[in-house]
């Protein structure tokens, strides 16, 4: 009897596990398969090339969002990027054990579970209020410090998986330290970090929240920077709190290029991770 | 001269490390030992130094920078909701003014200047609850599942699609709300609900919209579930096979195998998972704005409209009406900021209490 209770419950457990994975997977699995159906067919060539046109006229593109999405994150990447790269390399090969290195990464961590719509406001605070008026520069700026945690924690991550033989190698080849870092480790190391840092990048390119009071959004073409800016997700969130038909199929369309890009990048990220591109090293 | 100096250090070297050569136990440690000093000494020769500890300083500036966003962060945030703070003080969180013809509590009127954060509070309070309460069966259920029973065929793509689906944009997820989701609760859930279960109170019927906090906690548990599951399969591959072996080979089921050699053990490395992604849930803005109707009132009824700290942030942030309303919304944002912080701080300590010394993936 107990030996029947024992093996009926395990069943339970196993298909209460497998009921699980089946509601959680299914529903998930078909509102990505719903977002590249509705965003491939509202995807065409004027998307790309055209600014947003006026309630009431069919057509019209998102192409001055596009630009400016790409020009925020350019900014954001100069200061994310080496602040990120060098903070994990001072996590990997400085600090490795040390209070202070507990202290950054635990830091990090948590950094990076801050709200980013009051990443938002403190560079609103920062910037925009001392420049007067809403700016590209600031969008760009709440993006980078984004960037910060996640560029640094991939970077230390990859940094551990070289081998300690490398950094030998080049020191008792006479290399200064500072050489070896660069040119011999984090080399070495490179492909991971490049991907750690696309992965940042992609994860900050649909970032809505800190952009809503920094860049702003703009109907028209802009590249200064000191000067309100469109952005993919701004003007997704516009268009897709918009009664019109014609403006939902350009947020669908939008959508789809933020998860073109972001697919890439998680795979990328996958493929190197799994299949050990540091293999040479070792 | 410096030849000379640089073979007595090499001889001292030796002379310290031969005899624990020949001690063959500490065979391995001894030679560890051997290369952390030839390094140490490698690093230390005069030629490079200075621009090594330049470098070496850069870099822990660099690192230092992380703490200065924080502080940055939290200083801004101070100077900028000092106007409330002044003004209201603590009442802000929790005092409600009652107006004094319809005896109606008014908590969020900007032009007339009455500001309590207590709506805000409790919409985000209920929406993350909820999202929990729907979430965390089903991540543990899909985390049990891959790591315990799955084919290995199925595992890596399914932890894929969870990696996918963890970075698909907030805004994204909000869109499909409104266009899908929404719909979906207004025309079938809602209704069902509001029948079968109107008697409890908490389904009221005097919202048509199908906006809420129910849509805003059904679509906060699609985005947190990809963080908690992943997380809690991280935990539990980190408790060590032998824990499995031994209950199984005390004669136990699987199930047993897992509640007692696998759930125990990484318990509290689970529970960190979990506040993971309360700490996701409590400041996440786009997809919340999106669908929960933003209205700042305090109702029972899940399907009423509600709204969040992140959510009139992101609302009247943009055309705030004057100096105090600014302020008071900083200081939304402020207490925000430090209740992500202490539920993140808790959750990573947790987590780390039972991942540590096993490579960690990247998040």
């Amino acid at each position: 009897m107990r030996a029947r209770i024992r093996t009926l419950s395990d069943g339970a457990a196993t298909g209460l596990a497998v009921l699980a994975t089946v509601l959680v997977v299914a529903p998930l699995v078909a509102i990505f398969a719903y977002l590249i159906y509705k965003g491939a067919s509202s995807l065409s060539w004027a998307f790309f090339v055209e600014t947003p046109k006026p309630v009431g006229e069919v057509g019209g593109g998102m192409a001055n969002a596009i630009l400016g999405s790409a020009i925020l994150l350019a900014v954001g990447s100069l200061i994310g990027v080496p602040v990120g790269i060098a903070g994990g390399i001072f996590l990997a090969e400085f600090g490795r054990g040390t209070k202070l290195a507990n202290a950054v990464r635990f830091t990090a961590d948590v950094l990076n579970g801050v709200p980013s719509i009051v990443m938002g406001i403190a560079v609103y605070s920062l910037i925009v209020v001392p420049q007067g008026h809403f700016s590209a520069l600031s969008g760009g700026v709440a993006l980078g410090i984004m960037m910060v945690p996640t560029v640094c924690r991939t970077t230390e991550e990859m940094l551990l998986m070289v081998p300690n033989a490398v950094r030998e190698a080049a020191l008792a080849l006479g290399v200064p330290n500072w050489r070896s870092v660069l040119a011999i480790t984090l080399k070495t190391a490179s492909p991971g970090i490049i991907t750690g840092c696309m992965l940042a990048f992609a994860r900050v390119a649909g970032e809505t929240a800190p952009l809503i009071f920094t860049a702003f959004g703009n109907v028209g073409w802009n590249t200064r920077l000191d000067e309100p800016m469109a952005a993919l997700p701004l003007q997704i969130y516009v268009y897709a709190l918009s009664p019109y038909d014609d403006w939902h199929r350009l947020a669908w369309a939008g959508s789809l290029v933020l998860i073109v890009l972001i697919v890439l990048a998680v795979s990328l990220v996958r493929f190197v991770t799994s299949r050990g591109v540091l293999k040479g090293a070792s | 001269m410096n030849v000379s100096v640089q073979e007595i250090r090499l001889s001292k070297l030796k002379f310290q490390t031969e005899p624990a050569q020949q001690n063959g136990e500490n065979h391995l440690e001894a030679v560890s030992a051997e290369a952390a000093q030839i390094r140490a000494y490698l690093l230390s020769r005069g030629n490079s130094a200075i621009a090594d500890r330049g470098f070496r300083w850069l870099m822990v500036l660099c690192a230092l920078s992380i703490f200065g966003i924080v502080v940055l962060i939290a200083t801004e945030l101070v100077v900028r909701s000092r106007l409330a703070w002044a003004l209201f003080g603590l009442d802000f969180f929790y005092k409600v003014f009652i107006d004094t013809y319809t005896h109606k509590p008014i908590y969020w009127d900007p032009v007339n200047g009455h500001f309590s954060a207590l709506p805000f509070l409790y919409g985000t309070l209920v929406s993350s609850f909820l999202a929990l309460l729907l979430a965390v069966p089903l991540a543990i259920g899909v985390a049990v599942f891959l790591t315990e029973m799955c084919p290995q065929m199925l595992r890596a793509p399914l932890a894929f699609i969870t990696e996918l689906l963890a970075a698909i944009p907030s805004v994204i997820y909000g869109f499909w709300a409104v266009i899908v989701l929404v719909p979906l609760l207004r025309d079938h859930l809602n209704p069902w609900l509001i029948k079968g279960f109107g008697w409890t109170g908490f389904f009221g019927d005097d919202n048509p919209t199908g906006l809420g906090f129910l849509a805003a906690g059904i679509i906060l548990a699609i985005m947190i579930l990809p963080i908690i599951s992943s997380l809690t399969r991280e935990v539990m591959t980190a408790v060590p096979q032998s824990q499995r072996e031994a209950v199984l080979a005390l004669g136990a089921t699987r199930w047993e195998m897992i509640r007692v050699g696998v759930l125990r053990n990484a318990r509290i490395g689970i529970v960190g998972a979990i506040i993971l992604g309360l700490g996701r849930a409590l400041g996440e803005t786009m997809a919340v704005t999106m669908v929960i109707g933003n209205s700042p009132e305090i109702q029972r009824s899940l399907l009423a409209n509600g709204s969040t700290m992140s959510a009139v942030i992101a609302n009247e942030f943009a055309e705030a009406s004057g100096d105090l309303h600014l302020s008071a919304l900083m200081e939304l944002g402020l207490a925000l900021f430090i209740v992500t912080i202490i539920v993140n701080a808790f959750a990573r300590l947790m987590v780390w209490a039972v991942t540590r010394g096993t490579p960690s993936s990247i998040h």
